[in-house]
């Protein structure tokens, strides 16, 4: 099977600090890539770089087999291809949830306003939002401005999802209505990346997950092998904190 | 989630105590801000009305049947520094944008504009609006350029326009940098370029939060229009200057910033408040 995404041998450092070391990772059509660790352990970092939003300092990352970190490519045809979604939902304050969705639509892949409008409001609808179109962003709870957020990036039919930490500003209330738009996409056939805190949710809808420590993975495999039997002293550390911050 | 009032309700007999407290409170403030302002707008009128020279200044400066003579040039000259305000505004907006626009570029291709602008504003921005006009004024057409009208209005209006392109155009940069680089970032992720994130993320957003400055720049433009009488032009201040030359007496003078006063105070009254709502606005946006 084609990888929808390969990183080989990625390495990142801003100034003296080396954020990624050395990182090799695949990700295979509609599957779902988890990656844990504590903070400053590279896993936004490596979100960023997918989307070239950083550019790596050695390495190679390859989007359907065509090398992305080539320095001549389009990065703005790259990034169509790719949906990314952040922690602090970075909706447009001065458009209505529905121009939020339909911006990139229309400007990037030259929609009709009409068309435009419509498959973002299917998508609003399909998640519950259909009565929000029209509000602007500070209106909404920090959940459906996630919701929104997410479905932002959907707008342009990504063949890869890249989530950073998307729960981590909200209460735990919420979170819950965020995961499972997750859960939707995912049993969509959805490719995704996703960084995240919330283990329950990483065990429910990970088909791989990849601990981060010091910019390395350390270790990787199913849910059920990394986060229940693990095999590194150091995933073991992480995990038991975890535990003990209640968060499994 | 909020609960209806309960209409039952009728206030304790603890909190009628505290409103009646209140009340006294503030009738005491009441008070003590009526007596305090009477002694001191007392004190400055009678230095004023007894002053030796107060006879003379009276005569001099508020003649009011020699005001209502000159009021029809003054405000003749006021419509001149109206139009000046509005089409060099207009002029000011666009030429401003786009040095903003040139210094916060980083495509290599208009490295030179960015330099240009850069020394443009410098230059502009540290010299003074009154040597500017005379440059201007009589620089340019001593160049005898063909083509190149010499009408003082005309020139004038330039020189107002070169001048405050510069202040308006570091207003709007100071805002295009405002805008958190996290909204750049979820524009370009989604695949816009770099002009359609500045177009339609970052500018509306940077103009927005920009405008109270800006109205606060239009009433500075709409006194400063004042200057470009030193050409010769009969704009308010000239047309009272000559009044008062011919008669020596500088009422016109006080009827022109009565006129001026009469325009700008609205205007920032209204800046004021347009400041308040942009302020109470963006402490609701919380961490936008």
């Amino acid at each position: 099977m084609q990888h929808v995404l390969e990183l080989s041998h990625i390495r990142k450092s801003f100034g003296k600090e080396l954020v990624l070391n050395d990182l090799s990772l695949s990700v295979q059509e509609h599957t779902a890539t988890v990656l844990i660790g504590a903070s400053g352990s590279g896993k936004s970092t490596l979100l960023r770089c997918i989307n070239l939003l950083e550019s790596i300092d050695d390495g190679q990352i390859f989007l359907d087999g065509v090398e992305i970190s080539d320095p001549l490519i389009n990065v703005d045809e790259v990034r169509r291809k790719l949906g990314m979604v952040f922690q602090s939902f970075n909706l447009f304050p001065h458009k209505t949830v529905l121009e939020n969705i339909t911006l990139a639509p229309m400007k990037v892949q030259s929609k009709s306003k009409e068309e435009a409008i419509e498959s973002a409001t299917k998508l609003l609808k399909r998640f519950d939002l259909a009565d929000k179109a029209d509000e602007y962003p500070d209106r909404l709870s920090g959940g459906q401005q996630q919701r929104v957020a997410i479905i932002r990036s959907l707008a342009i039919n990504p063949r890869l999802l890249l989530l950073d930490e998307i729960t981590s500003a909200l209460d735990p209330v919420l979170v819950n209505e965020v995961l499972s738009i997750v859960r939707d996409l995912k049993s969509d056939g959805m490719t995704m990346v996703l960084a995240t805190h919330e283990m329950g949710f990483a065990t429910q809808v990970a088909d791989e997950v990849c601990f981060l420590e010091s910019g390395n993975i350390l270790e990787r495999g199913s849910a059920q092998e990394v986060l229940h039997s693990p095999k590194n002293p150091k995933t073991q550390e992480f995990l038991k904190r975890v535990h003990q911050a209640g968060r499994l | 989630m909020s609960e209806r009032i309960n209409s039952a309700w009728s206030p304790s007999s603890r909190e009628l105590e505290r409103a009646r407290a209140r009340k006294g409170i503030s009738r005491r403030q009441a008070l003590i801000a009526a007596v305090s302002s009477i002694i001191v707008i007392g004190t400055l009128l009678t230095i004023v009305v007894t002053s030796p020279g107060w006879e003379i200044v009276k005569k001099t400066f508020f003649d009011i049947g020699y005001g209502r003579e000159v009021f029809p040039t003054v405000i003749a000259g006021l419509w001149i520094n109206l139009q000046l305000t509005f089409i060099g505004g207009a002029c000011i907006g666009v030429i401003a944008l786009g040095l903003a626009l040139m210094r916060t570029t980083k495509s290599p291709a208009l490295t030179p504009f960015r330099f240009l602008a850069t020394a443009y504003v410098d230059i502009f921005r540290g010299a003074p609006l009154i040597l500017i006009i005379l440059l201007v004024g009589f620089g340019v057409p001593a160049l005898r350029l063909t083509g190149i009208s010499s009408n003082v209005i005309f020139l004038g209006t330039v020189a107002v326009v070169l001048t405050y392109s510069a202040y308006v155009a570091e207003v709007i940069r100071s805002g295009i940098l405002s805008i958190h680089p996290s909204q750049r970032a979820a524009a370009r992720s989604l695949g816009l370029t770099s002009g359609q994130t500045m177009r339609y993320v970052v500018l509306p957003q940077a103009i927005r939060r920009v405008v109270p400055p800006l109205l606060n720049d239009f009433v500075s433009l709409l006194k400063d229009t004042g200057l470009v009488s030193i050409l010769g032009v009969t704009d308010a201040v000239r047309a009272a200057q000559i009044n008062a030359s011919r008669t020596f007496n500088y009422t016109p003078y006080v009827v022109a910033a009565i006129l001026f006063l009469l325009i700008t105070i609205p205007m920032t009254r209204y800046t004021d408040r347009a400041i308040r709502q942009r302020t109470s606005a963006q402490n609701a946006e919380g961490a936008i």
